[in-house]
């Protein structure tokens, strides 16, 4: 293998106290493709992810992006280098309209420093104005342009997850790590989310991390799946695969989802 | 000003993030302008001059500390600290060196600037009430520095004499001179504080206050922004202190005290926390008040069944201003800035409610 795979996680371990989140997951996620990862509540899929983002960091094994170690990084750093995430429980800046949230997802790819930003004339504006497009790019892909001058907290539930993702694509990721975008939403929403996060695969080849609870929608869109138990992998495969998998099934699916699989 | 946007088209980024889009919001900030340039200071008396400086060099301490508490929610009780620096850098050297008024200006800028940036580490660790004490145990070393330390302050409760601010062969010695010192100042407080708060140093500064996690994530160094804040946030307060002391010819302790802390704290709040426009509405009201307070209640000097009328004048003035505090806290939470802005909402569609 020539090109080193986009997220290479290698036997990590996190433990707080004496809880053991993670005991050893090792797995890859690879270019331009929907990785989910499911399981039970308590499972360790959230500390993954801040494991992945340098919110946490784990006491043993690595985490290479892209062949570069990001394991002891700080989260800005991370981000600086091309992962972007969105949260399971909302957090946007909800003093901020819905343009300024997005345009801080551009803060790592501006350059004005303090003067330039207090003369605000000439050099800091052009770049402003150069990112406002690129934001206004994003805006329209997640069709949000009615609201993009409403202060983010004043929104619904929906469309402030839309918000989120569309924050996190503003960082233009290689690496889009989504922590259950699609909870608490009706299936009208969750459908337009889907529709979202397929074309964000399609059209922008950006790799994908999905943590999700409704397994029609991880069985619809994901190209690969990862059972995680009590903070272990128990099994990864194509989601047909996965479905059928004994383990998985005792663990999380259930036999219902078995049999539709079948 | 009042915004009628209807009919009006932008057609640029540029001039969609302008800092009025309305024709008629520049035209009410040039008139506001060119009132406080040409008008204001010929048709005032004397008394009102000095309270119109006064309030200016409260409204640069104010934008400074909203920068760091409003914008960025890191909370200091310790402002007065950070003039104190300014002022007193601003006095020794001019007084020992005898540097020319802008050097020791900008020095008081650049010292305090650096001050702050010493007090506020402990926010890296810190935040909320936390920080808060640490900034109130920073005013009080500062008073204590400044008390014992006879190189810096000159002795216990002495004060420096200053000689007045001169640019070149312009000399600050009159009231009138020294208000439009303190104007020009003023407005370039405003501008820096407008631009730094729409661009992409105060987004992150906004960030970090709503949710900092996030901020974080999204690749704004904190820790680093944090201390940016407190930088540039002192830097205000410093010019501020310093502009001070220019102002009133001497440096003394008793102008950099914990209250004077307390009061770049109510200026803020009263005005509206994260919103320049509001520093400057919250500087007018807490200086300008009292003093107003205090006018009103000569004129009915005669008509008071009291007898030592100037201590129930000054007492009522206190009374009153509390009061008054209070009524437009409840009235309006986020500040006079949020009234102003229900006001201009109410007038965008009017005569339509929707």
């Amino acid at each position: 293998m020539d090109e080193p795979p986009l997220l290479d996680v290698q036997d990590v371990h996190v433990s707080f106290g004496g809880v053991h989140a993670l005991r050893g997951v090792s797995f890859q996620a690879l270019k331009g493709e929907i990785l989910a990862i499911i399981g039970p509540n308590g499972a360790g899929k959230t500390t993954l992810i801040n494991a992945i983002c340098g919110h946490y960091h784990p006491q043993r094994g690595r985490i290479l992006f892209k062949g570069k170690d990001i394991t002891r990084l700080r989260p800005h750093r991370i981000a600086a280098l091309g992962i972007a995430r969105t949260f399971q429980n909302l957090a946007l800046f909800r003093g901020m309209s819905v343009l300024d949230n997005i345009m801080l997802g551009r803060h790592v790819k501006m350059r004005s420093g303090v003067f330039a930003c207090a003369l605000y004339w000439g050099p800091a504006q052009m770049e402003e104005v150069r990112h406002r497009e690129v934001v206004e790019r994003i805006i329209d892909f997640l069709e949000i342009e009615h609201i993009r001058k409403v202060p983010a907290g004043a929104l619904a539930y929906g469309l402030q997850k839309r918000v989120e993702l569309g924050r996190a694509l503003a960082l233009e990721p290689e690496l889009l790590l989504l922590d259950e975008p699609m909870a608490g939403m009706n299936l009208d929403e969750k459908e337009d989310m889907a529709r979202f996060i397929l074309d964000v695969q399609e059209e922008m080849g950006i790799g994908i991390i999905l943590i999700e609870h409704d397994m029609g929608v991880v069985m619809d869109i994901s190209d690969r799946v990862i059972v995680l138990d009590l903070g272990e992998k128990i099994c990864e495969g194509k989601p047909e695969e996965v479905a059928n998998d004994p383990r998985a099934i005792k663990a999380y699916l259930g036999e219902a989802v078995a049999q539709k699989g079948r | 000003m009042i915004n009628r946007e209807c009919g009006i088209f932008r057609t640029t980024y540029q001039a969609d993030m302008s800092l009025y889009g309305v024709p008629l919001a520049r035209i009410t900030v040039a008139a506001f302008a060119l009132f406080f340039a040409l008008v204001f200071p010929f048709v005032v008396d004397h008394k009102h001059l000095v309270w119109a400086n006064f309030a200016g060099i409260s409204i640069v301490a104010a934008i400074g500390l909203n920068l760091l508490t409003g914008y960025t929610g890191q909370i200091s009780i310790g402002h007065a600290a950070f003039m104190a620096t300014g002022g007193y850098t601003a006095a020794i050297m001019t007084t020992r060196a005898d540097v020319p008024f802008w050097v020791g200006l900008i020095a008081g800028g650049v010292f305090a600037s650096a001050y702050g940036l010493i007090v506020g580490l402990p926010s890296v660790r810190v935040k909320g009430f936390y920080l808060a004490i640490a900034t109130l145990a920073a005013q009080f070393i500062t008073e204590w520095i400044i008390n014992h330390v006879e190189w810096i302050g000159g002795g216990f409760q002495a004060s420096i004499i200053v000689p007045p601010a001169s640019l070149g062969p312009v000399r600050f010695d009159t009231e009138l001179e020294k208000y439009y010192l303190v104007l020009a100042l003023v407005v370039l407080a405003v501008v820096a504080g407008l631009n730094i708060a729409r661009s992409r140093l105060g987004r992150a500064f906004v960030a970090i206050r709503d949710r900092d996690v996030a901020a974080e994530i999204i690749g704004v160094d904190i820790f680093r922004y944090k201390l940016l804040s407190f930088m540039i946030s002192s830097f205000f307060a410093g010019v501020a202190g310093a502009l001070y002391v220019y102002y009133v010819g001497t440096a003394t302790i008793e102008a950099f005290q914990i209250s004077r802390s307390i009061e770049i704290l109510a200026m803020i709040i009263i005005g509206g926390l994260g919103s320049i426009l509001g520093s400057i509405f919250g500087a007018v009201f807490v200086v300008v008040l009292p003093l107003a307070l205090e006018d009103i209640l000569e004129f009915f000097r005669g008509v008071l069944p009291v007898t030592d009328i100037d201590t129930f004048v000054s007492q009522l003035k206190l009374m009153v201003f509390g009061g008054l505090i209070m009524l437009f806290l409840m009235v309006e939470p986020e500040g006079l800035n949020r009234l102003w802005r229900n006001v201009k909402d109410y007038f965008r569609v009017w005569p339509f409610s929707y």
